[in-house]
């Protein structure tokens, strides 16, 4: 029910003054809402719930965590730990 | 797909997991709140791969879980009538009720449609201006723009056929019910990463000083979880306690600010019952005064309906993390996914139903984990 689940833009349009969106989830597509996200562009991606976009992932935000992941035992390793 | 492979290499995962043996001396317990969590814990044996005295303990956070059973049966009797289209997501219309569930009522000839979004279920009352459109409103925050959204735009179409059964829970005063039990045996918290891309971090501020537990607010990929569970035992290894966020590509600080203007202006915080645990105060969302004639208990008048719980569900003590799933007696025997006792048994985020999904095998088997001391 929480699941949010990540997609990526890859058409956006106005539907009675709301901006909306195509989003594909892996090859799902679903039409989203992207009211609460507006500043959305095409071939970013988001967080999908129930059908509304609720944040922009922030790509350098997941690079840094993924080196973080990369770096995380390498230091032992170079110092001739475990 | 980007987002989710690379968050799942199990490459990485091993290398946290090596961390984190490295550094634990202590036994530690931590309570993941989100069952979407709980579902990647139990999925993946996340469990299972941390070093032997980590416990962790699964939360509350199933929105279909821990609706009330009157508020199910309220949402019976009104799905039943000839004049309504009532409108639920797919987790809730196999939630037992007191004698029935939505797919029994739809069965029996009521028009129950499950939908992906609330915005469907206004598309069917604009379809449909001579039907009672109710939609079943439930969830956390992170569901709570949706359907304020919803409410919002039915008003703009001038939809006098629609209305809302509103029973929505709050994250922050669960995690104070916890912390306040005599019982609680949480040291840290995963806080939930989707509720927090709404209503942002700084919320647990507050609980972090008041408690002086560790929050870490964390994703639902494998490796998010592993590094939630690695900062929080990382504090209190550390003696400790501080708001971290684990998952920051989707999360801010502050969270979406338009979305909390539109749920301030829809709902009003109230006190709500939780299945399985009870009344806490200040704990939900209900419609505010200014949205009220969207109120489906009003219209149907159904607010007069309680409810008594079966005695042979523990799905409170599994909600509450006093037990796991396997422990009680109806687990697996008379209680199953298809014929489920409680909640927790139905819902693709609630416990006994990843245990059931993913454990089942192991926990037949007689050297189980998890029950014993490990050394």
């Amino acid at each position: 029910m929480c699941l949010g689940i990540p997609g990526k833009v890859e058409e956006i349009w106005e539907q009675d003054g709301t901006r909306m969106a195509t989003v594909d989830f892996g090859g799902v597509r679903k039409q989203v809402c992207l009211a609460y996200v507006p500043d959305l562009a095409l071939g970013e991606y988001t967080i999908v719930h129930v059908g509304f976009a609720l944040t922009k992932l922030d790509e350098a935000s997941a690079l840094e965590t993924l080196e973080l992941f990369r770096s995380t035992g390498l230091l032992e390793q170079e110092m001739g730990g475990t | 797909m980007k987002y989710l492979d690379e968050f799942s290499d199990p490459v990485l995962a091993a290398r946290i997991l090596d961390d984190i043996a490295s550094r634990v001396t202590k036994p530690w317990s931590i309570m993941e709140i989100c069952g979407g969590q709980t579902h990647t814990i139990i999925r993946h044996g996340i469990d299972q791969l941390l070093p032997g005295n980590v416990t962790l303990i699964h939360g509350p956070g199933c929105p279909v879980c821990v609706t009330p059973l009157e508020i199910i049966d309220r949402a019976l009797i009104i799905a039943a009538r000839p004049e309504v289209i009532f409108c639920t997501f797919g987790d809730m219309a196999r939630v037992p009720g007191s004698r029935t569930d939505l797919l029994q009522v739809k069965a029996a000839g009521g028009d129950v449609r499950l939908v992906y979004s609330p915005l469907d279920a206004v598309r069917l009352a604009q379809q449909h201006p001579d039907r009672q459109v109710v939609f079943f409103a439930i969830g956390f925050e992170t569901t709570a723009p949706a359907n304020a959204m919803t409410v919002r735009l039915a008003r703009q179409l001038g939809l006098s056929n629609f209305s809302l059964l509103v029973s929505h829970v709050l994250v922050p005063p669960a995690m104070t019910a916890i912390l306040e039990s005599p019982s609680c045996r949480v040291q840290g918290f995963l806080a939930a990463g989707h509720v927090c891309t709404v209503m942002g971090t700084k919320q647990y501020e507050p609980l972090v000083h008041r408690y002086r537990v560790p929050i870490v607010v964390t994703g639902f990929e494998p490796l998010d979880v592993l590094e939630g569970i690695r900062r929080t035992l990382f504090q209190l290894e550390d003696g400790r306690f501080e708001l971290e966020n684990a998952y920051p590509r989707a999360v801010t600080s502050e969270g979406n600010a338009v979305a909390q203007t539109v749920i301030n202006e829809v709902f009003k915080v109230c006190d709500r019952q939780w299945r399985g645990i009870g009344l806490i105060p200040q704990s939900g969302w209900r419609l505010s005064a200014a949205y009220a004639d969207f109120d489906a208990e009003e219209r149907f008048d159904v607010r007069g309906v309680v409810a008594q719980e079966s005695a042979n569900c523990r799905s409170g003590d599994v909600l509450q993390g006093a037990i796991t799933p396997p422990e009680c007696p109806a687990f697996g025997q008379e209680c199953t996914p298809r014929r489920p006792l409680g909640a927790p048994m139905v819902s693709s985020e609630g416990a006994c139903a990843a245990y059931y999904q993913f454990r089942r095998i192991d926990i037949a088997a007689p050297t189980r984990r998890g029950s014993a001391p490990v050394s």
